[in-house]
């Protein structure tokens, strides 16, 4: 990374009278147009003017003030920061496909509708559903589509008294938030001591006023809820429908599907376990399966494959209505559909595997050092509260600012929520031994350093870019724009 | 051999093995009940080499017909700079997540700090956040958004001059939420403020959504629109095409209290409906109230100007259930995207594609009229680059046979009604062949 350039903003590279665009002749008379003063813009947008090689250096020598998984090991829990593969990167920018208008007959759209629809059956058949609709653009737009689902199918029903979802104390937050968003009202279930669903908790708050419960497996902690099918059979006896949230579907890839542990309706990230690159926080895509019986509810459009073979669009009556104008984020498709095939069935049943296998590696190699609240084989990702030797006072913040000088992304941090100090570790099957075994040794040295030197951890990180930056000055008085700068 | 994505050799997983005291993968798997397992292959192709994987897209491909587009309706076909993929496929770009730490992801915070300064310079806005998934969503967030900074109303009027893709989005978060949608009437394709009035009469609005350039292309007067709504405690909401706002009048000197849409006019590829890019920007008055992430500047230990997400108290992971938004992750790189755009672009670029597309524009009604055939169907009404033509025959007919020509002339809005868009990418040539169907029509 580079301290060097670090600096100005594109605004400040400006200068009166440069330009980096050029646009074609078209033919067509000029200044035809006349609009009235009432319906322009009074002045130009202040926006830079500058050449292009400028436009090129500026973003360039940003880029190396960022980390990403092809900069170096990202351990981020939850986030399954795996390799994207190159490959993906090309099949989706192929013009044939990136110059589709979304509302283009469908007979011209053959190629696009047969991709999608290729990869919600792959998706199907690894969740272990009946059909996915690839339309939601995000996880948590998917959670948001999913609880539709849900609400959808009991009003179908009658059922309109079904008005609570119950979410576990460890979930992500963008489950009750999808939850509240959706019209329906959380309510939470502590977790048992080693971090699975309590299922007599669950049961004292299962009534007639319950539309779902959402679970991920393996939960936040990383440990898999083996009474899962027990649970959706009281779920279900209850009335209500079981939600699977994806997030944690990485390490069940060959393994086990939601559909076989009960889940009725599921998303996954195409941008965690399905390689598709996170972007610095998006585009991702987050599909949605539902089992036999609940397809109808899906949103519109629905992409069908008719008797002839052909691919078409479909609206159903029964529909939760539409949550997006389009099929989604169409190129983020590509690339995961371009994964899987890259992968097949023998590399997916790997993939999950190799997960697992790293994740305990790391845990068993830190576990002396490091405090684990959950001593249990993990899955994909396990949770260290915090430092064995809390007596330095060194935080987990302190040991992820520290692991920033080594070269690495730290992992998440403070959460879950059920641990004070949670350092949440989540390696991927894509990381060699040898990658692992420096982590490892990093981690065991600032542990070490921790005890004998405290202040030098307290005080990291020592060798980024830019040091520790005041988020009360950044919140007190906010500047978030360049014009704000220079008020 | 493993697969090409896996590092591990069979004397790793050995090794590793070992540290875990396991003897086997499987034995890691002891937790998940035998009925729950899967014992056996997906039923999915086995994997292929890049070479395979490669001829399979390129099938696909052969079966997609690209034409050229005369279609809008939201999705507009403008030119992409190369610079512009140049940069958002730098790795360190495309392979981060969240700017989780800061001090590692000053290259993502930065340019988010800069596309919310466009974003404001663009819409006259104050704020911006760090950008939504596409127009639609995030229209239905500025709805929610209204809703919640009213406390107690419950209700929003919604133009049908909006697109009615966005409208359908709408539609769902409100049915879902417990909101109620009611129409503001059209009036010759613009909205009808004695409408309005009427409407907001019973003080129960939370918002009022209006769009420019609206779904026929034309360019509404929205003159005191905003006073109209603020002395009935609604906020006023512009959806509005980024593209355009080089020229048009912006939200901010409308008086809008929230500015909405989907910035794919910026350069952004059609790609079949996504990526895009939803935007969402407001008054200072309402930013705690915006969804989403939002970068502001501060400083570090040493003094040095610095960036990093800003305002965490409104957001899902800190609020959970009392959320008014779920929104976690934005579309980052699509912001990157917006961002180089609009500095390869500058004000006299952006202005420079809204005059070609409307000489494109003028030229082709002119020539579409003199067939005799097809009309301007709001002649008095301005309009930039797309405008809605009638038709005296049957307009899935015209498509048809336009495809078969390998254009895409529009999309058909209701019978013998087409919506027509023209961009800087259309030649005089596409526009005379377009018409020349017309004619043999």
């Amino acid at each position: 990374m580079n301290r060097e350039y670090y600096g100005k903003l594109i605004f400040e590279l400006s200068r009166p009278g440069r330009r980096a665009y050029s646009l074609p002749a078209n033919g067509c008379p000029e200044g035809a147009t006349l609009l009235p003063e009432g319906l322009l813009r009074k002045s130009a947008p202040e926006l830079p003017e500058v050449d292009e090689p400028t436009v090129v250096r500026h973003y360039n020598n940003m880029s190396t003030n960022n980390f990403g998984v092809d900069t170096g090991f990202y351990p981020l829990g939850s986030c399954t920061m795996k390799y994207n593969p190159k490959i993906n990167e090309e099949m989706a920018v192929l013009p044939a496909m990136a110059g589709l208008h979304p509302l283009q007959p469908v007979s011209t759209v053959q190629g696009a509708l047969e991709a999608y629809h290729t990869l919600q059956c792959y998706l199907a058949e690894i969740g272990g559903m009946a059909e996915f609709t690839l339309n939601p653009f995000a996880g948590a737009h998917g959670e948001l589509t999913g609880l539709m689902v849900i609400r959808a199918w009991h009003d179908s029903r009658g059922d309109s008294k079904r008005t609570k979802v119950i979410v576990p104390d460890s979930a992500h937050g963008t489950n009750p938030a999808s939850a509240a968003v959706a019209g329906l009202k959380v309510i939470e279930v502590k977790s048992m001591p080693d971090g699975t669903v309590d299922v007599e908790a669950l049961s004292a708050v299962l009534d007639d006023s319950v539309a779902a419960v959402m679970m991920t497996n393996p939960n936040t902690m990383g440990i898999f809820e083996s009474r899962v099918r027990e649970i959706a059979d009281m779920v279900h006896d209850a009335g209500a429908l079981m939600y699977y949230d994806g997030a944690n579907l990485n390490p069940m890839l060959g393994v086990a599907r939601p559909g076989d542990m009960g889940f009725d309706v599921m998303h996954v990230n195409l941008h965690k376990t399905f390689s598709t690159p996170h972007g610095g926080g998006g585009p991702g895509a987050g599909p949605v399966g539902v089992r036999s019986g609940l397809e109808k509810f899906l949103p519109n459009p629905r992409v069908v494959k008719n008797a002839d073979g052909s691919f078409g669009l479909s609206q159903s009556d029964g529909s939760l209505g539409s949550v997006s104008a389009t099929l989604g984020n169409f190129a983020v498709q590509l690339r995961a559909l371009s994964y899987i095939l890259s992968l097949g069935c023998d590399g997916l049943a790997q993939a999950g595997r190799l997960a697992t296998l790293n994740a305990n590696y790391v845990k068993e190699s830190l576990r002396d050092v490091y405090e684990l609240p959950i001593d249990r084989v993990c899955k994909h990702e396990f949770v260290f509260d915090g430092l064995a030797d809390k007596t330095s006072g060194v935080s987990t913040l302190n040991v992820a600012k520290r692991l920033l000088d080594h070269g690495y992304h730290a992992p998440t941090i403070y959460f879950p929520l059920l641990f004070h100090e949670s350092l949440m570790i989540e390696p991927t099957e894509t990381e060699s031994r040898e990658t692992l075994d420096e982590f490892i040794a990093v981690m065991r040295d600032i542990a070490r350093e921790a005890a004998e030197s405290p202040e030098v951890v307290k005080s990291a990180p020592h060798n980024t870019p830019v040091g520790l930056p005041d988020d009360t000055k950044a919140a007190l008085s906010p500047k978030v724009t360049y014009f704000d700068l220079m008020q | 051999m493993g697969h090409r994505y896996f590092p591990h050799t069979e004397a790793d997983i050995e090794s590793m093995l070992q540290r875990c005291g396991v003897a086997s993968v499987d034995e890691l798997y002891a937790d998940v009940p035998p009925g729950l397992v899967l014992n056996r292959d997906y039923e999915l192709p086995r994997s292929m080499s890049e070479k395979e994987v490669r001829d399979y897209f390129h099938r696909l491909c052969a079966a997609n017909r690209p034409l050229t587009c005369f279609a809008g309706a939201g999705f507009y076909n403008h030119y992409s700079p190369a610079v512009v993929s140049s940069v958002i496929s730098r790795s360190e770009f495309l392979t981060a997540y969240t700017p989780y730490q800061p001090e590692i992801s000053q290259g993502t915070l930065q340019y988010i700090f800069e596309y919310q300064s466009m974003m404001s310079a663009l819409t006259g806005m104050a704020v911006s956040n760090a950008s939504m998934y596409d127009g639609t969503t995030a229209t239905a967030e500025a709805m929610l958004m209204a809703v919640a900074a009213s406390r107690k109303r419950n209700r929003v009027l919604v133009s049908q001059t909006l697109n009615p893709y966005t409208r359908k989005v709408i539609d769902t978060y409100a049915r879902y939420h417990g909101v109620t949608v009611d129409d503001i009437r059209q009036i010759d394709g613009m909205t009808d403020l004695v409408d309005l009035q009427s409407k907001l009469e019973q003080d129960d609005v939370a918002g009022v959504i209006v769009a420019t350039p609206n779904f026929y292309g034309l360019l509404e007067d929205y003159s005191g629109v905003a006073e109209m709504c603020h002395a009935h405690k609604a906020l006023f909401i512009v959806n509005c095409v980024p593209s355009a706002l080089g020229v048009i009048r912006t939200p901010g000197e409308w008086g809008a209290d929230i500015a909405v849409g989907d910035g794919q006019s910026l350069g952004m590829p059609l790609s079949y409906g996504g990526p895009y890019l939803g935007f969402i920007c407001c008054t200072r008055a309402l930013m705690r109230k915006l969804p989403g992430r939002i970068v502001g500047a501060t400083e570090d230990a040493g003094g040095q100007r610095v960036f990093v997400i800003t305002l965490q108290a409104r957001e899902q992971h800190i609020r959970r259930e009392k959320a008014t938004s779920n929104i976690c992750s934005n579309q980052g790189l699509m912001a990157l995207y917006a961002t180089v755009y609009l500095s390869v672009m500058g004000a006299a670029g952006l202005r420079e594609v809204c005059e070609k597309s409307m000489d494109g524009a003028r030229y082709l009604v002119a020539a579409l009229e003199k067939t005799g055939r097809m009309k301007l169907k709001y002649p008095s009404a301005p309009y930039l680059n797309e405008f809605v033509m009638t038709c005296d025959f049957d307009v899935d007919d015209f498509v048809a046979r336009c495809v078969a020509g390998g254009i895409l002339p529009g999309v058909k809005i209701a019978d013998g009604e087409i919506l027509i868009a023209v961009t800087e990418m259309n030649h005089r040539s596409e526009m005379d062949a377009l018409a020349g169907i017309v004619e043999n029509m």
